[in-house]
């Protein structure tokens, strides 16, 4: 209605060259036309349209539930939490006490340094991620597959990611995948075989082994052909199979061949004689017995169910049995993933499978826009293809990557939900915005202390609100 | 510049040719490169379906089996897979009410901030009033507002409306409208971008035509903003759906979604194992359908929404 008859809204019409809408989505094009306030109904170009400006009051009823909503859930309640963080639990006012309150005692302060380093490790680690995972992708055939499989997690929940870790880390690992795979690369490469910590041989005259060094070695030196006996004593019952096997007399050892038993020597309730075989004792499996001649390893071998082993291939010499030092400490059993200090890296892990899938379909929309003729030119300048990625693809893509890392540090400061599920109330991997709720609703019931952590979050991505905004205006201009 | 541009073939003249010496050496390099990262990329393809894999094969077998040994038991013993865990999870009325809670909180959020932030968007795109670019101005600063700081004030507010004995706290009313207030910025921002490139001219056709707002809102800008409507669509649903910390601060045990019954199932992680694997996975496997069904547009609303 304030709308003079002969003003209609042509200022935008150039608008509509800049192309379609899909264009707008990924771009965020701002109008060229909008000065501000009502300057647009001074602007004539023409006037070719016919007094059907929409009156002012219709543009308030579009946008009053939007504002009320807005106004009410989001804009009072940055204003109540700010004064609410003046004041203390029983709401009296205490001046800046809850925000010096943030960086004292050992929670708090664990809580703080904790989020540091999420903040530090976090975006930086996935942003890397996602550029690799990108430029691996480029010339692969099933890209689109392997980028469904990464960007797959962004669509589930962080409680569902969370229970899926718990999972992985379980720390027995009969259980949880992440130690199992450790235990299994372990044993490959450092040699794996069943240990018996505490085991040892017997003191004292006629013993057929001793200690040394950690290790058990046969007391006399051994040729091949010959058998020997390995007695071993204080192997704890839980170390045993749970249903042993009897320990059996060497086989016969035929020419190049030791053979031996590596049992333990010891008859529940007693009877059996020390140092030998007896049908009452039981083998000891999966022992790794070495030969070996000159402080060299000529041959190894490990025992079967009833203790006895045999190490072929030797040539004529004296050799000396070992029982490598491995066996006698505790078997490694992987990492402790959660409870301990590792709490926070593992928790970064599982956020890492979280968003790299988003590091990564965003930096490759990075890189197909790279012009190829920039690439093409540095590689027929007799650029190697790293000096093209280090010197022309990463400046390229600087843009990108400080989009995605931003994004990434404005999320991981609110990071909740994977440290409240994973971490399941554990102390050392608390941040702020676990604090928060803690304080708040967790049983803390301190509002004050809860609405100052709130702030200080908010207060942290202001910087990312300045960008924002700066952003929307020059793209205006 | 010249200078290096013969550098290349200086050195390719000493092996007798030019070009094909160094094309020869680069395509094996190629080829090469190419195995490693095919092998590369195999490997972390396993490690990201490994997790999601195990959680599925967790949720098949019995709590006995979970106890004992790994889910990768399996594929030595095929026989331990089980539905019983989905069969008694199904059977707890806690978790069929908090499957409908979610259902209840998620779809109306969806609906109400599409709708709410559509009729704001066109404001904002295509009409003209006083302070519109100081109040979109607005909406942008608040994209990156945390909810953690409007938590307690909400709660407080919430706490305060009691009309009849509908209590506005701990209900699904609640949740709703403070997922529509935090969804709204992002919303805006998105469809406000979407609307400003549908061209004026045919805005002003449908003006000529005797067109009302309304009829223009319906008929022109709804079906033309389609895509980024279902990118913005999919992108709230699976951002509700998956929420865990609005609805433990403001679902009472009556209105609480799946992800909240969940979380209050995990005191006891390994006793639980066979109601959380099943749970969780029943949570997750409609996301996973509504992201594979419309990937596009899921992918194009997550990129989108890389501002909140």
């Amino acid at each position: 209605m304030s709308a003079p008859q002969d003003e209609a809204p042509q200022d935008e019409a150039p608008q509509a060259t800049t192309g379609g809408p899909a264009a707008a989505v990924a771009t965020g094009t701002a109008d060229g036309g909008g000065h501000g306030g009502g300057e647009n109904d001074v602007k004539d170009d023409g006037g070719k349209g016919g007094g059907l400006a929409p009156p002012v009051w219709l543009a308030v009823v579009f946008l009053l539930p939007a504002l009320l909503l807005l106004g009410f859930l989001v804009v009072y309640p940055i204003v109540y939490s700010v004064i609410r963080s003046f004041f203390d639990a029983d709401g009296a006012f205490t001046g800046a006490d809850n925000y010096v309150g943030i960086f004292q005692g050992e929670a708090r302060l664990t809580a703080v340094r904790n989020t540091l380093v999420w903040i530090v490790v976090a975006p930086t680690v996935v942003t890397i991620l996602g550029l690799v995972f990108a430029v691996l992708t480029e010339r692969i055939r099933w890209a689109t597959v392997f980028k469904l499989v990464v960007f797959m997690p962004m669509a589930i929940s962080l409680l569902a990611s969370g229970v899926i870790f718990r999972l992985v880390y379980e720390q027995d690992p009969d259980k949880g995948v992440a130690n199992a795979a450790m235990v299994a690369l372990h044993d490959t490469f450092a040699g794996g075989g069943a240990s018996y910590p505490g085991a040892a041989p017997r003191q004292g005259q006629g013993v057929p082994v001793r200690s040394e060094g950690g290790a058990v070695v046969g007391a006399a030196p051994v040729e091949p052909g010959r058998t020997a006996l390995l007695p071993l004593l204080r192997v704890r019952p839980e170390q045993l199979p749970e249903k042993p096997t009897p320990a059996a007399q060497p086989p016969a050892a035929g020419p190049r061949a030791i053979t031996g038993t590596v049992w333990f020597d010891f008859t529940r309730g007693g009877g059996g004689a020390p140092n030998a075989v007896d049908a009452t004792e039981s083998g000891l499996p999966g022992v790794k017995v070495e030969a070996v001649r000159d402080g060299e390893v000529a041959g190894s071998a490990t025992t079967g169910d009833d203790g006895t082993f045999r190490i072929t291939g030797l040539s004529a010499g004296q050799y000396t049995l070992r029982i490598p030092a491995d066996t006698f400490t505790a078997a490694y059993g992987g990492a402790e993933w959660l409870g301990g200090t590792l709490i926070t890296p593992a928790i970064i892990g599982s956020y890492l499978w979280v968003w790299a899938g988003f590091a990564m379909v965003l930096i490759a929309a990075g890189l197909a826009a790279i012009p190829r003729d920039a690439l093409e030119a540095a590689r027929v300048d007799g650029a190697t293809e790293w000096q093209v990625f280090r010197r022309v693809t990463i400046p390229l893509l600087a843009p990108v990557l400080t989009v995605v890392l931003l994004t990434l540090v404005i999320n991981v400061m609110k990071v909740f939900d994977l440290v409240f599920v994973i971490g399941g109330g554990d102390p050392k991997a608390s941040v702020l915005a676990l604090e928060m709720w803690t304080e708040s609703f967790g049983g803390g019931q301190n509002q004050g202390a809860g609405s100052a952590i709130a702030v200080l979050l908010f207060v942290l991505v202001l910087p990312a609100m300045y960008i924002n905004i700066r952003r929307l205006r020059q793209e205006r201009k | 510049m010249s200078t290096e541009k013969t550098a290349p073939e200086a050195t390719g003249n000493g092996g007798g040719y030019g070009a094909p010496r160094r094309s020869v050496a680069s395509r094996i390099v190629n080829r090469l490169g190419g195995g490693v990262a095919q092998f590369l990329l195999v490997l972390i393809a396993l490690f990201w379906l490994v997790p999601t894999f195990g959680l599925l094969i967790a949720s098949l077998r019995s709590n006995a089996d979970n106890a004992s040994s790994g889910w990768w038991t399996v594929f030595t013993e095929p026989a331990q897979l089980t539905f019983s865990s989905y069969g008694s999870i199904l059977d707890k009325p806690d978790f069929i009410d908090s499957f409908w809670n979610t259902i209840a909180i998620t779809v109306p959020s969806t609906v109400l901030v599409v709708v709410i932030a559509s009729l704001a968007a066109y404001a904002f795109a295509c009409l003209e009033f006083p302070g519109r670019d100081w109040l979109f101005l607005l909406v942008v600063a608040l994209l990156v507002v945390p909810v953690q700081v409007a938590l307690l004030p909400v709660a407080d507010l919430y706490g305060r409306i009691d009309v009849g004995g509908f209590q506005m706290f701990g209900s699904v009313t609640g949740v709703v409208l403070f997922h529509v207030g935090f969804g709204l910025p992002f919303a805006i921002f998105l469809l406000r971008n979407f609307f400003i490139a549908i061209p004026r001219d045919l805005l002003e056709a449908a003006r000529m035509d005797g067109g009302s707002e309304w009829t223009i809102f319906r008929r022109v800008i709804f079906p033309l903003g389609g895509p980024a409507i279902a990118s913005l669509g999919i992108f709230q649903f699976l951002w509700v759906w998956n929420d865990l910390l609005v609805a433990l601060v403001f679902a009472d045990t009556e209105a609480q979604p799946m992800t909240k019954w969940l979380q209050s199932q995990m005191r006891q992680f390994t006793g639980n194992i066979d109601i959380l694997a099943p749970g969780a996975f029943i949570s997750l496997i409609i996301p996973l359908i509504v992201f594979f069904a419309f990937q596009r547009y899921f992918v194009q609303g997550v990129l989108a929404g890389s501002v909140k």
